[in-house]
């Protein structure tokens, strides 16, 4: 059999892609970004209608809408984009063909079919059972069947990845370690493979059962397992978006980790560790004991938190260090103010970072503690938190790549770049009010998912303090500007892509996998660090007192908030 | 854009010959082997998360 052994090299940025992989990369991003423009218009319609004075949608549109809202967000954009991560983090980055390009081509042309199938059971309207899909609430057996085949392509593209690392290291493409970016991906692979095998373990008995093949489904057997699908498949994309901020810090500083020991172990932690979180959802749910439930709501014993601390760590840190040593090395926050606030892949970069830290892991280790977790159950609170981890810190952080990968993977210069500079602060700042009005009026007990807060008509109907619905407008105005910031990220990309001027690739030539190799890497000026550690720069002993400062102000919130909860939880149930 | 993300560390890609003279370090050479870290990553949540829940939900007493 043939084998496609064609490479490019991009001439601004040094990368090698590999013919092959490079096509699948761009389809699979252009499949989440299809994905992501039906999700965003939905997000439309959810808004509007949870804002109490619009209510745009009735009921039953309200729920069909906000099931294709989840899927179409938390599975399809973030999934397809993952795997253009993950052929990107193994072909590109270590310099190899991928493995088996045909079977990756039918892993994609899987996830679409099985996107358009569960997308069709839902449009017509009779599979309006949220992204949970909790039993026994029934939906038409498309959408258990989409979800498994858009899975078993996932699956299939995970392990070409995997085949990927062995021809890599089979044809001798790298030395040693794979580079932190790619170790990044292989944490985000692994944990991925865990999640799809939950979701087949559950799904298919579900499908089966909307067939009448099987009687019955146990319901907290399948709010167990399936959240083993459901949660981790979010783990899935803080693995990814850490990678993309490692990799935005290179790019554009050529920042180098502080410690690529203390990285890579941070990632083991999370392949071991960050998985068991999906114990978050049964808190309240009876029949599991406590030890169960504290022990993997602790991400075992918080090993995992102390690993995205790490992270959240290190990369600034990072930054900090190759700014220092470029000259930015007055006071604490020289390096930053100085950063360039004008390039949306820094700017979209590091306000993910920001958010995912403050708003989406504070409020997640808050919400994971058992008790706590009574305040918030169900609430909206808990939308709130996940669109601060996935929308602010992964959605985010994908979209500050797309900046750096226009011009190098489809060749095409930016359009509308003005637009393009100031869309990750219109998105990011608008998603992150939005998180933490959602959060607020979940602290008052708003409902979650339900489409009328105030229950009216209902037998006990409920009234919320006017702060609650204060909170609820808000948000939607919030949710409004991050609508318009999703809906700028659409314009300079689609735009770009389709419409863009090309770029010209002097010298292009096929070329044979040994010569494809590209030469040893030369460290730039920032990367290298002066011999006998980092000279002169920082202060008082710390080569980067800038993130120590921005760490201490992060565990003094995360102390904060972490106690006023449980201050918040003896006044919501006196004992008295 | 000033440098490639796959040079990001000098554990990857570096190509001095003299470093790979030194032997590898035990745990250096466990992290790079995707498939034990495959292995470890998909039985840790299995055992913990699913086989410790199902069990405990088979355990509990039907209704009479």
């Amino acid at each position: 059999m043939a084998v496609n052994r064609n490479f490019r090299t991009c001439p601004s940025t040094g990368l090698v892609y590999h013919e092959p992989a490079e096509k699948l990369i761009r389809w699979n991003a252009v499949a989440g970004v299809v994905s992501l423009l039906v999700g965003g218009v939905l997000a439309l319609l959810v808004t509007l209608t949870r804002w109490p004075a619009v209510k745009l949608l009735p009921p039953d549109w309200f729920y069909l809408a906000l099931t294709a809202h989840g899927l179409d967000m938390l599975v399809f954009w973030i999934i397809f984009f993952e795997i253009a991560v993950l052929y990107f983090a193994a072909s590109t980055l270590l310099k190899c063909r991928l493995a088996t390009p045909k079977v990756a081509w039918a892993a994609f042309w899987l996830m679409i079919v099985g996107a358009i199938m569960n997308n069709i059971a839902v449009f017509k309207g009779d599979s309006s059972v949220m992204f949970t899909s909790y039993v026994p609430m029934g939906a038409h057996p498309l959408f258990y069947l989409g979800l498994i085949l858009f899975a078993v392509g996932a699956l299939v593209a995970v392990f070409v990845f995997f085949g990927t690392l062995v021809v890599g290291k089979a044809e001798k493409t790298y030395n040693g370690s794979v580079p932190l970016v790619t170790f990044g991906a292989i944490t985000a692979a692994i944990i991925a493979t865990f999640t799809i095998a939950a979701g087949a373990i559950i799904l298919i008995p579900t499908f089966l059962w909307s067939v009448g093949l099987v009687s019955h489904i146990d319901s907290l057997m399948y709010r167990t397992v399936w959240w083993g699908f459901g949660h981790s498949s979010q783990q899935i994309n803080v693995a990814a978006h850490v990678s993309v901020w490692y990799a935005i810090a290179a790019i554009v500083f050529g920042a180098k980790p502080m410690s690529e020991k203390v990285s890579r172990t941070a990632f083991v932690l999370y392949i071991l560790f960050l998985q068991l979180a999906s114990a978050h959802h049964l808190l309240a749910d009876p029949g599991l004991t406590s030890n169960w439930k504290i022990f993997n709501t602790s991400y075992a014993m918080y090993l995992a938190v102390l690993a995205s601390m790490v992270h959240g760590l290190t990369v600034p840190g990072a930054i900090e260090v190759a700014q220092r040593e470029k000259g930015f090395n007055k006071g604490f926050f020289e390096w930053l103010r100085k950063a360039p606030w004008g390039n949306p892949c820094f700017s979209g970069m590091f306000i993910s970072l920001v958010g995912f830290g403050f708003l989406g892991g504070i409020s997640g280790v808050m919400m994971g503690t058992e008790q706590l977790n009574l305040i918030i159950h169900n609430t909206i609170y808990v939308p709130g938190h996940f669109h601060a981890t996935v929308v602010v810190g992964t959605t985010l952080a994908f979209m500050a790549l797309t900046y750096f990968l226009i011009p190098t993977l489809f060749r095409r210069e930016l359009m509308f770049p003005g637009m393009a500079k100031w869309q990750p602060y219109v998105y990011g700042l608008g998603m992150s009010a939005f998180s933490v009005f959602m959060m607020g009026a979940g602290t008052l007990g708003v409902p979650r998912r339900h489409w009328d807060m105030a229950f009216s008509g209902a037998a006990m109907p409920h009234e919320f303090p006017g702060t609650a619905y204060l909170m609820m407008g808000l948000m939607a105005v919030s949710g409004l500007a991050a609508i318009v910031g999703g809906a700028m990220y659409l314009a300079v990309t689609v735009g770009s892509v389709f419409l863009g001027k090309k770029i010209q690739t002097p010298g292009f030539a096929h070329v044979p996998v040994r010569k494809g190799m590209a030469p040893p890497p030369v460290w730039g000026p920032a990367a290298v660090a002066p011999s006998g550690g980092h000279g002169t720069i920082g202060l008082g002993g710390f080569v980067a007192p800038g993130t120590f400062v921005l760490a201490m102000v992060f565990l003094v919130s995360f102390i904060l908030y972490y106690f006023v909860n449980w201050k918040y939880l003896s006044t919501v149930w006196p004992l008295s | 854009m000033s440098q490639d993300p796959a040079q990001t560390g000098p554990a990857g890609n570096d190509g001095d010959d003299d470093v790979y003279d030194e032997p590898i370090p035990m745990m250096q050479s466990l992290i790079d082997n995707p498939f034990l870290l495959l292995f470890l990553g998909v039985a840790m949540p299995t055992v913990l998360y699913i086989v410790w829940g199902v069990m405990e939900i088979v355990g509990i007493p039907i209704a009479k």
